[in-house]
């Protein structure tokens, strides 16, 4: 039998977290097609963030994602201190290394759940996840909130880390790298997870770079790209980074699941190494929010700031023009890169495999939307929970072989 | 609470409404170990055929606003609508932008709002006790 079959999933769909919208062309179980559309969570931030002053719009852009609540207002704070020649207090440079390595620790954390998840490992999810609630803490501790910090001002942070909190972040370090191995015996070498990860969802480094795929999923296709690396920003220059990557990449889920482990100890490395070189000293360059905005009003020129997110390079252009609200802001989150790679990865594989296969370029759409899709297919519905089921079936099956 | 959850178990169904991800990771993190709602009952469910409770995320984009009326048309009744976060109960930082078609009581009558951006997991636990008591009324 040659007849194809469309399967729709989403854009409301319980494995997905976020509106995104899939049509999946079948074969029996082969996939042969596949094709997405996005702009369900498209919300004009840009549009808003180019009517109001540029303090306010930090608020917004931490709002792009809440996952990474912190690499968005990141970028557009040093694109604005670029514009304005901002001295940034370097203690406040390295407390904003710490907020982003915590992050990346709680992001990576979650993904793992959710890949988890996705394979029919509830409870391995349940157990991530109860791990993760250590680095929560430690956010709300040094910030004051679990998801969205409103650490960030132009020319610094707003608050300080002081030395007696020292001690509960390096135990929330420590706590992770003794936590790694077991971890690492969940996720790499459990047979079924390898089994099910091994081989499946292939990106090879000529289509990573082709498609100019960013984060931990070029990485585990063998392209060395981290921004932390290759143009290091705030405090990054004083500290050992190194981009993450298998040492035979072969660009499957497998090597994605890799790379996102081992950064999770990258990121306790580097904490630590901020903890200890951080110098006393003001961690904002302008304490009057009045005179700061005042000093916006004569910005005028254009920035680009970046940033290594979780997911990949966050970058936000803006262009201030002597006025209250900048002339032009655009941001583009890392998903926007990776998205491209998904019809790659998924089509030729069982469709068993594709909810494994999109959640491992860890998926994050709400950064994505900047830009409406409309895209029209026939429909025949599968629901999100029969395809769950099938991917549990298929954990089942590989169990016992 | 605890009396009620020996009554009946609470079936939920999450939809994003084009939120930033914050409140729908605290969802979750309501339900994995460290806050348990699973304990009381609470349980995530696959479709919203099978819940009581809707929890909406989100301003509601203009996308999206056929498919929330969808989504609640398809809940079988007597159901609850809890709306968390901030930007589902005013449309928060979102409220100047052209493609909100939001707050979600515009759209959908809503029973709880929990506030916060993002609400705690407690919060969101204590917003799902409140739907309970509400829903334990209605029948």
């Amino acid at each position: 039998m040659s007849k194809t079959v469309n399967i729709p999933i989403g854009p409301v769909h319980p494995a997905l977290k976020e509106p995104v919208r899939f049509t999946i062309e079948v074969e029996g179980e082969k996939v042969v097609g596949a094709d997405y559309e996005v702009g369900y969570v498209h919300r004009g931030i840009e549009w808003a963030g180019m009517r109001q002053n540029p303090i306010k719009t930090i608020h917004l852009s931490e709002r792009i994602c809440g996952i990474c609540a912190f690499c968005h207002p990141l970028c557009f704070v040093q694109a604005i201190e670029e514009i304005g020649d901002v001295e940034v207090p370097e203690r406040a440079e390295y407390i904003r290394v710490i907020t982003a390595e915590l992050e990346r620790i709680h992001s990576h954390m979650l993904w793992a759940g959710v890949a988890a998840h996705e394979i029919g490992f509830d409870s391995i999810l349940n157990l991530t996840w109860n791990i993760r609630e250590k680095v929560m803490d430690i956010v709300e501790y040094i910030t004051g909130n679990r998801v969205t910090y409103g650490m960030l001002q132009i020319g610094g942070v707003r608050r300080n880390i002081t030395e007696k909190q020292y001690p509960k972040i390096r135990e929330a370090t420590q706590y992770y790298r003794e936590l790694l191995d077991k971890i690492e015996d969940v996720f790499l070498r459990d047979p079924t997870i390898r089994m099910r990860s091994r081989d499946v969802g292939i990106l090879t480094k000529k289509r990573a770079l082709e498609l100019c795929a960013v984060g931990p999923t070029a990485r585990a296709s063998g392209v060395p790209k981290d921004v932390r690396q290759d143009f290091p920003y705030i405090a990054y220059p004083d500290l050992d980074v190194k981009a993450i990557m298998p040492e035979e990449p072969i660009g499957d889920v497998y090597d994605r699941i890799f790379v996102r482990i081992r950064e999770i100890g990258q990121s306790a490395d580097i904490i630590e190494q901020c903890l200890d070189q951080m110098e006393p000293g003001p961690i904002l360059a302008e304490q009057n929010v009045a005179k700061l905005l005042a000093d916006l009003q004569n910005f005028e020129g254009e920035a680009v700031g970046r940033a290594e997110a979780p997911r990949g390079e966050v970058f936000h252009y803006v262009r201030m023009n002597k006025n209250e609200a900048p002339l032009s802001w655009k941001a583009r989150a890392p998903t926007y890169n990776n998205v491209q790679t998904w019809p790659d990865m998924i089509v030729g594989e069982e469709l068993a495999d594709v909810p494994i296969i999109v959640a491992s370029i860890d998926p994050c759409v709400s950064c994505t939307d900047r830009v409406t899709l409309i895209k029209d297919g026939k429909e025949e519905i599968v629901t999100g929970e029969q395809l769950h089921k099938l991917s549990v079936l298929k954990t089942k099956r590989v169990m016992r072989r | 609470m605890i009396k009620n959850a020996f009554k009946r178990a609470l079936w939920v169904y999450h939809i994003n409404t084009g939120g930033c991800n914050g409140c729908d990771i605290e969802i979750i993190a309501a339900l994995t170990p460290r806050y348990d709602a699973e304990r009381f009952g609470i349980k995530l469910v696959g479709s919203p055929r099978h819940a009581d409770v809707l929890l909406v995320t989100g301003p509601v984009t203009a996308k999206m606003e056929d498919k929330l009326k969808r989504v609640y048309e398809q809940t079988p009744d007597p159901k609850v609508v809890i709306a968390v976060g901030n930007c589902g109960a005013s449309t928060g930082v979102f409220h100047n932008s052209y493609s909100i078609r939001g707050p979600i009581d515009k759209i959908i009558p809503v029973d709880v709002y929990v506030p916060g951006c993002p609400p705690r997991p407690e919060a969101i636990i204590h917003g799902i006790a409140k739907a309970w008591e509400k829903l334990e009324g209605k029948k």
